[in-house]
């Protein structure tokens, strides 16, 4: 529109009233708009006590509304104790026909045989009466590292990233969705409360933890990979919002070895979480002022100490700050982190009761499955909360 | 009107108002019922002159309230539960009481009648009210009154017991909020009336000067203020008795008057 002066404009605004005066009034057409943004719920027993995903189903299922049914997922930690010490590969092969998807699986496992000792493989389970859309073939293996050569340096954990991440960019067809010890994700294309019953999350498994989430896609398309939980070894991610900073986040990720290779711009949080929590070793603390700092001014108004750090935490990490509005749910085996942008542009409500701390889009889904709760509150945009494993938990 | 015996689904009369139950109480049990199932609901009730709901198991159903237009504009819905998004948007006359807390956007573009909020409030309270007044016992979210207005001789006011959280009254344009501070926590709110160019917002208790936006500025009370924070205040109390609080021993309390510094704050950024 750069090239219309105003005068043309007035013309074509002439034409238009014009024709509109002789064909009498034109009725526009207005669209059903749907309206509607992504749900996340994320809950914990601090005491680390084992529940079956019944509960988190209802409680994202009663979001259904914040969804469009094109992905639902969940993350469960605490679910495979007889294999803890093996690395819980969930796989999906895709591909138009069975045959294709064989393929990736062949492709893949002769890749697997030569780099991991493999202790048990099966398909997951899953309920073929359920109707979901074109579900891939998905496959989980426990595992162990076979390192050899050069690669023996590395530590497990950045061993199992590292064929993580080749496996996404060179098999085709074959998707590394969870990658941790004792935990797993399940996810795919159709609302959450779909996915938990093709799943069979109500009855199969007991966790700790439960993340969920119910997708309404915005700017990527829809697939089984592209749902939440997004997951790195035993770290995942649950997002509602959109990460403008994209371009910026995936370009510094990449010089850490980060393949971004999901079409969406949550693996980008997952990775950044990896690399600061895990490899970097940062608290959450600091590692969500990497990623929601405050404001220039804000931190301009902090005393000498504070306004140093958060000045420091901006130069070295800008490539880090999620730009756009947000809202995260980001867990591991020992702890389950909120944390929305700097100014609150998307929802979240926390809540505790006794050992159990909830994580919500709504108040209402923490209430359906805990009436009644110790506490209820709005947290700060840009400040974590934060769920740790007790003591007891731990043991 | 014949008396016929509507489809009203679940809703069943709690009391039997001489021969036709629809001039009385309904009450609705709304487990599991979609939001637009419970608005159809309670349309179709009132249109058949109930005017007096009692709304159980209420858990996320949106928008409650909407729609509500027609022969009256006094009807009583009381919520037990957790509403849903917008509560009372478009809100048009009626009495909405919840027993508890409420989420986000409440009285969203409310024309007038009135919300009580026995709990809590989540964010975006009352945006773009034009008419009509909410009352909350707790503490307010995030970027309650955005837009706020006034519209001819509608004046709406918000009413909360605690406190708010960031940008509260963000481009407010007219009405009143009311901020009590009665739970003992401090304000924290940061950018107070960012954009601001309308109303007014009364605080009771104490800010800094960096809490407020570019475009307010604090200044004394004088008596108009003095009679609406009266009138409020009173209307707060009759709402909530049990807050254990006189008026006289709230008014008494620092207050503190934030109006907008111009009408128009960015009437010149555009201009060259």
């Amino acid at each position: 529109m750069g090239f219309l002066t105003g005068s043309t404009l007035a013309c074509l605004a002439d034409s238009c009233f014009e024709a509109m005066m002789k064909e009498g009034r034109v009725r526009r057409e207005i669209r059903e708009k749907e309206i509607s943004s992504c749900s996340i719920f994320g809950a914990m027993n601090r005491d680390g006590e084992r529940f079956t995903g019944e509960g988190i189903t209802r409680a994202i299922a009663n979001m259904h509304v914040r969804g469009n049914g094109l992905g639902g997922g969940f993350a469960a930690y605490g679910i495979y104790p007889q294999y803890q010490d093996y690395y819980a590969l969930h796989m999906m092969f895709t591909g138009g026909n069975r045959q294709v998807k064989r393929e990736a699986k062949d492709k893949f496992e002769a890749f697997l045989c030569a780099n991991f000792d493999l202790v048990y493989d099966e398909e997951i389970p899953h309920d073929d009466e359920v109707r979901v859309m074109d579900p891939p073939l998905i496959w989980r293996y426990f595992v162990a590292p076979n390192k050899k050569g050069d690669e023996a340096r590395l530590s497990d954990d950045d061993y199992v990233v590292g064929k993580s991440m080749w496996v996404n960019t060179q098999i085709e067809n074959a998707c590394v969705f969870s990658s941790g010890k004792n935990m797993g994700i399940f996810k795919g294309v159709g609302f959450p409360e779909e996915i938990s019953e093709y799943f069979m999350l109500d009855r199969l498994y007991r966790g700790h933890i439960w993340t969920a989430h119910g997708r309404f896609p915005t700017n990527s398309q829809a697939w089984w990979g592209g749902a939440h939980p997004f997951g790195l070894l035993d770290w995942t991610v649950v997002h509602n919002g959109e990460i403008s900073s994209y371009g910026t986040n995936r370009r510094y990720l990449e010089m850490y070895g980060y393949k971004c290779t999901l079409f969406t711009d949550t693996e980008v949080i997952t990775y950044a979480v990896d690399l600061l929590m895990r490899r970097q070793k940062l608290p959450i603390e600091l590692v969500s002022k990497v990623l929601s700092p405050p404001v220039w001014k804000s931190i301009d108004r902090m005393d000498g100490k504070s306004r140093k750090l958060l000045t420091a935490l901006r130069m070295v990490y800008a490539p880090l700050l999620l730009n756009g509005p947000f809202t995260i749910i980001v867990a591991n085996q020992r702890e389950m982190i909120g944390l929305t942008d700097r100014i609150r542009l998307r929802p979240l409500t926390a809540a505790t009761r006794g050992e159990m701390l909830y994580l919500s889009s709504e108040e209402a889904s923490i209430r359906l499955i805990s009436p009644d709760l110790d506490q209820v509150w709005t947290p700060n945009g840009g400040e974590p909360v934060v769920g740790e494993l007790s003591e007891r938990g731990c043991q | 009107m014949e008396a016929q015996l509507i489809d009203c689904g679940t809703a069943q009369p709690a009391f039997n108002w001489g021969k036709s139950w629809r001039v009385g109480e309904v009450e609705i049990d709304a487990a599991g019922m979609p939001s637009k199932e419970l608005n159809n609901l309670l349309r179709n009730c009132m249109l058949d002159g109930t005017r007096h709901f009692l709304l159980k198991n209420v858990c996320g159903q949106r928008y409650i309230g909407t729609r509500l237009v027609g022969p009256t504009k006094s009807l009583d819905i009381e919520i037990m539960g957790t509403p849903g998004n917008d509560l009372g948007a478009f809100l048009s006359g009626h009495r909405i009481m919840v027993h508890g807390n409420v989420q986000d956007g409440v009285g969203n573009t409310m024309d007038d009648g009135e919300i009580i909020v026995r709990g809590r409030a989540g964010d975006v309270l009352g945006m773009s009210i034009r008419g009509g007044k909410i009352f909350v016992k707790d503490d307010v979210g995030y970027r309650t009154a955005l837009h706020m207005k006034e519209y001819m001789d509608k004046r709406p006011a918000l009413v909360i017991g605690g406190t708010s959280q960031d940008f509260l009254g963000e481009y407010m344009a007219g009405g009143i909020v009311i901020l009590l501070g009665l739970g003992g926590k401090p304000h924290l709110a940061n950018y107070i009336g960012t954009g601001m160019h309308g109303g007014v917002i009364y605080l009771r208790g104490n800010i800094m000067p960096s809490q407020l936006g570019q475009e307010v500025e604090i200044s004394p009370l004088d008596e108009e203020d003095r009679a609406i924070l009266d009138r409020y205040v009173g209307e707060f109390l009759d709402r909530f008795p049990d807050i254990g609080m006189s008026k006289e021993e709230i008014l008494e309390g620092n207050m503190i008057k934030i109006s907008p510094i111009s009408k128009r704050p960015y009437g010149k950024i555009y201009a060259y």
